[in-house]
């Protein structure tokens, strides 16, 4: 058969169009073309090509920063996933408690990002905080996130949990909730264990949400800026300096727009990328077939 | 193979139930024989699931006791009773493939690796699963999948009996009536007991020969097909069984006739008589069927208007309205329908009595 054409059709897909522009390819456009000029003054710019990509790429600070990121986003995936679905089965199923646990659970991702940096600041200060204080003054165990990069790791890593566990808890649960009860009937007159039951039917029932979780954390711990800013402000010394906090002192700080910029694809390339291969895996898993 | 006895069951889903309208089911005594193939009918939200459960151990009951071969099971867990049960949509392992799902409720129970290869490709061989045994559970059609469940169950060489909760609803038409005679296959080669839950009286009536109808939490009946057709218990199995159902008249006894606003009916005298004893809400109930329809007055016959005709290809309906009341008959094709008026036959072999919902018998 063939094909009608209808040029009207696109009339309809145009405000879809437009917004999508707006929000992101005009953006982005703007980011392209300062990636490939040197800006020397308002009105006065150069054309350089690639330059700025191959000086980025080849910045030892960035690659210092990429792997800070990943070992960031790698440590907040093997922590959050486990405790989240570890949160969610042990929640209850019915009766006031859920609504109690529900409410409880999601308090921190209602807090605005800055102030979760801020409470963690002044929560973890060794001399008024009451964890810094605490452990500095009571355990006689030194810690202090300003001054020992160990010590700073392990203030973001806890801030970050406390953060976002909740929402890979939240996700988990509904997926469980989701599960008809004649799953778990089934399992108990085949004789299945609590292991069984939850790797059978509760880990495959959950893969859906729990794909989100992970495609979720994985964006937004990569992207992370607000609260290690406030927080570390990148220090010490380099220590905490992920991509983003790196990406706004080159491009705000010292105004290099073209390397910025240039920087700011890269970012989003990688990003993109593992987004992509995450998913695919995860759309996978389980999926073989067995002989 | 056990024989399935049910002692004094009751069950309330209420903490401390007080008042017997909080009690899903009222008070249970059956026996299901060994081998037997049975059935337990009834409408929706009238107890079946909770008795199932009950049966398979997945509930334990407020009250009373559950007995496999004269064993006292009302403790017991679910996977320690050698009971399985098939679910009302394919309950599937999703990552597992037919052979591990088959394969599961023998490894759970720490069966050797050969001998679980054995049972599982002698079952899928019962159940024509052969072809796709290697392939991903989740991706077969509904047929295959609600045969993997049922598999389930049969692999365990020491299940008893096999629980079937409206295990036809997801099934296309077609393929219903197929899975249905495999199952009455299986059940003979298997001579396992088989109870099956429905309340679709044809699956019910062609599937077992032993039908269980339950209504509000109470088993009303228990017999053949024919039994429940011809002489039913109560007056809700009247108007379950059949379609259209049986008709039901209010009516006071004099003598050996039955008054229905002014309309006399003979009845046989015994009933009558039993009848004149039992007091209570009298009703009359005659099965579509039998219930003559006439063209001219005769001796016996009561005046009525004929309503509406459906014609249903081998037969059809008629609706019928005396003294005030809707009435149902199903004449055969080749007979004639009268116009307007009727004269109708209740024939006293086939018209039963009714006190308060109960036959007289």
């Amino acid at each position: 058969m063939e094909k009608w054409s209808n040029n009207k059709a696109w009339l309809l897909v145009l405000p879809v169009f437009v917004i999508v522009a707006f929000s992101a390819i005009i953006p982005l456009m703007t980011v392209i073309n300062y990636s490939v000029q040197d800006i020397l003054a308002p009105g006065q710019k150069v054309f350089v090509g690639t330059e700025w990509y191959r000086e980025m790429l080849g910045d030892y600070r960035l690659h210092e920063a990429l792997w800070r990121q990943f070992l960031f986003s790698g440590l907040v995936l093997l922590i959050e996933m486990p405790l989240g679905i570890l949160i969610a089965l042990a929640m209850p199923k019915k009766g006031w408690g859920v609504s109690v646990c529900l409410v409880t659970i999601a308090l921190p991702l209602l807090i605005p990002w800055n102030t979760i940096g801020t409470i963690w600041f002044i929560f973890t200060r060794p001399d008024i905080g009451l964890l810094g204080a605490g452990m500095n003054n009571w355990l006689g165990i030194a810690f202090d996130h300003t001054a020992n990069p160990l010590d700073a790791w392990i203030t973001v890593m806890m801030m970050e949990v406390w953060h976002w566990t909740p929402l890979v808890a939240l996700l988990a649960y509904a997926g469980l909730r989701a599960i008809p009860e004649a799953y778990y009937q089934a399992a108990r007159i085949d004789g299945a264990s609590a292991w069984s039951t939850f790797l059978f039917i509760q880990l495959p029932k959950m893969r859906g949400v729990l794909t989100i979780a992970f495609l979720l954390r994985f964006m937004d711990s990569f992207l992370i800026y607000a609260e290690p800013f406030v927080l570390t402000g990148g220090g010490p010394g380099n220590s905490t300096t992920f991509l983003s906090i790196y990406l706004v002192k080159i491009a705000l700080l010292q105004f290099d727009l073209g390397p910025g910029g240039a920087f700011s694809l890269i970012y989003f390339v990688i990003v993109l990328l593992f987004s992509f291969i995450f998913y695919q895996a995860l759309q996978r898993v389980g999926k073989g077939e067995k002989v | 193979m056990a024989r399935i006895e049910l002692s004094e069951i009751a069950h309330s889903y209420v903490p401390r139930p007080g008042e017997e309208s909080e009690y899903a089911l009222k008070k249970i005594n059956n026996v299901w024989e060994d081998g037997a193939a049975c059935a337990l009918l009834g409408p929706s939200g009238c107890g079946k699931t909770t008795l199932l459960n009950i049966v398979s151990g997945l509930l334990t009951p407020s009250r009373g006791r559950v007995l496999f071969d004269g064993r006292d099971v009302t403790r017991l867990r679910a996977e320690k009773r050698n009971i399985a049960q098939v679910f009302q949509f394919p309950v599937l392992y999703d990552t597992m493939s037919v052979y591990d799902n088959l394969a599961f409720p023998l490894r759970n129970r720490g069966i050797n690796e050969t001998r679980v290869r054995e049972r599982v490709l002698e079952i899928a061989e019962v159940l024509e699963l052969t072809s796709f045994i290697g392939k991903r559970a989740a991706g077969l059609a509904a047929d295959a999948k609600q045969k993997i469940s049922l598999g389930r169950g049969l692999v365990r060489s020491d299940v008893a009996a096999i629980l079937f909760d409206e295990p036809l609803t997801v099934i296309d038409p077609q393929l219903k009536w197929h899975l249905r005679r495999k199952l009455k296959e299986i059940h003979e080669k298997l001579k396992l007991t088989f109870i099956y839950v429905t309340h679709d009286q044809m699956e019910a009536l062609t599937f077992a020969d032993q039908v269980a109808v339950m209504y509000e939490g109470e088993i009303v009946q228990v017999g053949s097909p024919q039994d429940l057709f011809e002489n039913p218990e109560h007056r809700f199995v009247g108007y379950f069984i059949g379609s259209p159902g049986m008709n039901f008249l209010e009516c006071t006894i004099d003598g050996k006739v039955a008054h229905v606003d002014g309309a006399d009916i003979r009845l046989d005298e015994k009933t009558a008589a039993k009848g004149l004893e039992a007091g209570g809400k009298l009703e009359l109930g005659i099965r579509p069927m039998y219930l003559e329809v006439h063209g001219k007055p005769g001796e016996n016959r009561v005046e009525a208007g004929v309503r509406m005709v459906e014609d249903l290809g081998s037969y059809k309906i008629v609706t019928l309205r005396l003294a005030g009341r809707t009435l149902k008959a199903s004449l055969s094709d080749d007979q004639p329908v009268p116009e307007k008026r009727a004269w109708l036959h209740f024939p006293p072999k086939w018209t039963r009595l009714f006190a308060d919902g109960w036959r007289i018998k």
